[in-house]
């Protein structure tokens, strides 16, 4: 089921990338990339595994640095920024991990109030456990609060995951393989969950992933990275209309095999 | 052989680098109080059953070895001045560093790596949080802490183990027994004792937190990490010791 009706404000672009590059030694994985995200977009972002897909969010969010070029994220400049003005942009996009990056040695509440009491310090202890509750439930978990990561399904660890990130309020988010790994019951609900988190909290959110299943449900714009590029773009059909051989496969195996 | 002294130049900058970062992160507010509190207690207070045993057997086992020979020379009452001198001196801020080198280097080089190798580091940052001030910082002063704590804990019950072995033999108080340790130790002796275990305690934790942070990914990276978190620091300090000993004997 493709995806209709987001708002989006195509005046608005939220991050802008522009001819970046990112080499690891001599390994070049993005080559004079360009990508624009726009307010209240989901965009996702497609490729073969290695391909740089997940190098490409680090570099929007500074946990990389990118050899050349620029990248603008809701109208700073992240080369330019100085580590505190980095925590500081940080705060406004959620960063949702391929596995899901838990603390591990914390309870899900810890998990959820860690990033809260640490950048809202005035916050009282019940308005702390009235956040922590709020978006629990939003992301259908409340009943997990008490639990260890540990203690948690693949699809509910992908769901606090989010959650933790939500929790800040986050106007963009960047999901990393938000399907890998799960089977498909629970990818259905992880693309619900996508849909609902950009139309409750209003975020644009950038989408990796090789799922097209996924990409079709969420995705209300797509680019595929293809070498270090991206060659192509537009909605589904624009892109996998073609015999590219280097983009065939990927509806085939999807749809056909 | 030049690329090795280009990777081995670009490791020393690397460890400048961190050992920087560590004493400007140290200093610059928020400090995570509750953290180091937290890692104190793990650090310290988990370690002291295992520092208990350890420093009593050694008390116990090196007055029952050094008897003998006291004994040839008729001088088994001077057994008090030579444990004291040997714990307070040598042993006390030695047996504690390598006992927390074993303990608290390879469960802060495991967690900090396996925390690597799930991005749960990377999630820290992304999430508003330094994590260099959360979990390093904070880690390497708890051992700088509380390495010097446990080696005061060790002194003395290394030398309460002293004690108990002579009183197995001889007819002897506690009381005079540890009049005559009092007596022996000078200032200097304890001073040099504390110099010993702060330095050893901020190594390991350095050294641990070092390893761990830039481990390499993967299941491996993570036993990888534990092992060079314990051999580093154990050789290092061991290396420290050999300094110390020259430096204070010189100033003495």
């Amino acid at each position: 089921m493709a995806k209709t009706g987001s708002a989006i404000n195509y005046e608005d672009c939220v991050i802008q990338v522009e001819n970046v590059s990112k080499s690891f030694g001599s390994l070049h994985v993005l080559r004079d990339v360009d990508l624009k995200l726009y307010n209240g977009e989901n965009l996702v972002v497609l490729g073969r595994s290695g391909t740089g897909k997940s190098v490409l969010i680090k570099l929007i969010s500074g946990l990389l640095k990118p050899d050349s070029g620029n990248i603008n994220v809701l109208g700073q400049r992240v080369n330019d920024l100085t580590e505190k003005e980095l925590m500081q942009l940080r705060l406004r996009i959620g960063f949702s991990f391929q596995n899901s990056a838990l603390y591990d040695s914390m309870t899900v509440r810890e998990n959820l109030e860690f990033p809260l009491v640490r950048n809202k310090r005035n916050l009282t202890r019940a308005e702390i456990n009235r956040e922590v509750e709020d978006v629990l439930d939003g992301v259908g978990l409340l009943q997990a609060l008490n639990q260890m990561p540990s203690e948690l399904s693949g699809g509910q660890k992908k769901r606090i995951g989010i959650a933790r990130t939500l929790i800040l309020r986050p106007d963009i988010m960047l999901y990393d393989e938000p399907t890998a790994g799960l089977d498909p019951i629970t990818c259905l609900d992880i693309n619900g969950l996508i849909n609902e988190v950009q139309e409750r909290y209003k975020t644009s959110s950038i989408i990796i992933t090789h799922d097209l299943a996924c990409a079709k449900m969420v995705g209300d714009r797509m680019v595929m990275l293809l070498d270090g590029k991206f060659d192509r773009q537009g909605v589904f059909e624009e892109i996998f209309n073609t015999d590219d051989p280097r983009v065939k496969p990927f509806y085939d195996y999807n749809f056909i095999v | 052989m030049g690329r090795k002294f280009n990777n081995l130049l670009l490791e020393f900058a690397r460890l400048h680098r961190f050992l920087m970062r560590f004493f400007r992160e140290v200093v610059s507010p928020p400090f995570e109080f509750k953290e180091i509190i937290r890692q104190c207690y793990e650090i310290g207070w988990k370690s002291f059953p295992l520092i208990s045993l350890t420093g009593f057997i050694v008390g116990f086992v090196f007055t029952k070895q050094s008897r003998p020979s006291l004994e040839d020379f008729g001088a088994t009452s001077m057994l008090p001045n030579l444990i004291s001198i040997a714990i307070v001196r040598a042993l006390a801020p030695l047996v504690t560093a390598l006992i927390a080198s074993g303990k608290v280097g390879s469960q802060i080089g495991a967690e900090l790596s396996s925390m690597n190798v799930t991005e749960q580091i990377d999630a820290m940052e992304v999430s508003g949080t330094n994590p260099f001030k959360f979990l390093v910082a904070s880690r390497i002063l708890a051992t700088t802490i509380m390495i010097p704590i446990l080696c005061f804990y060790v002194a003395g019950i290394g030398l309460l183990g002293g004690y108990l072995s002579m009183a197995a033999k001889d007819d002897l108080s506690i009381l005079s027994f540890f009049t005559q340790v009092f007596e022996t130790i000078k200032l200097v002796d304890v001073f040099a004792m504390v110099l010993r275990a702060v330095v050893f305690g901020f190594t390991i934790g350095f050294v641990s937190t070092y390893v761990g942070y830039f481990s390499s990914k993967g299941t491996e990276g993570v036993g990888k990490a534990a092992n060079s978190a314990v051999v580093a620091s154990m050789f290092i300090v061991f290396i420290e010791e050999l300094l110390i000993v020259q430096v204070l004997s010189l100033i003495s």
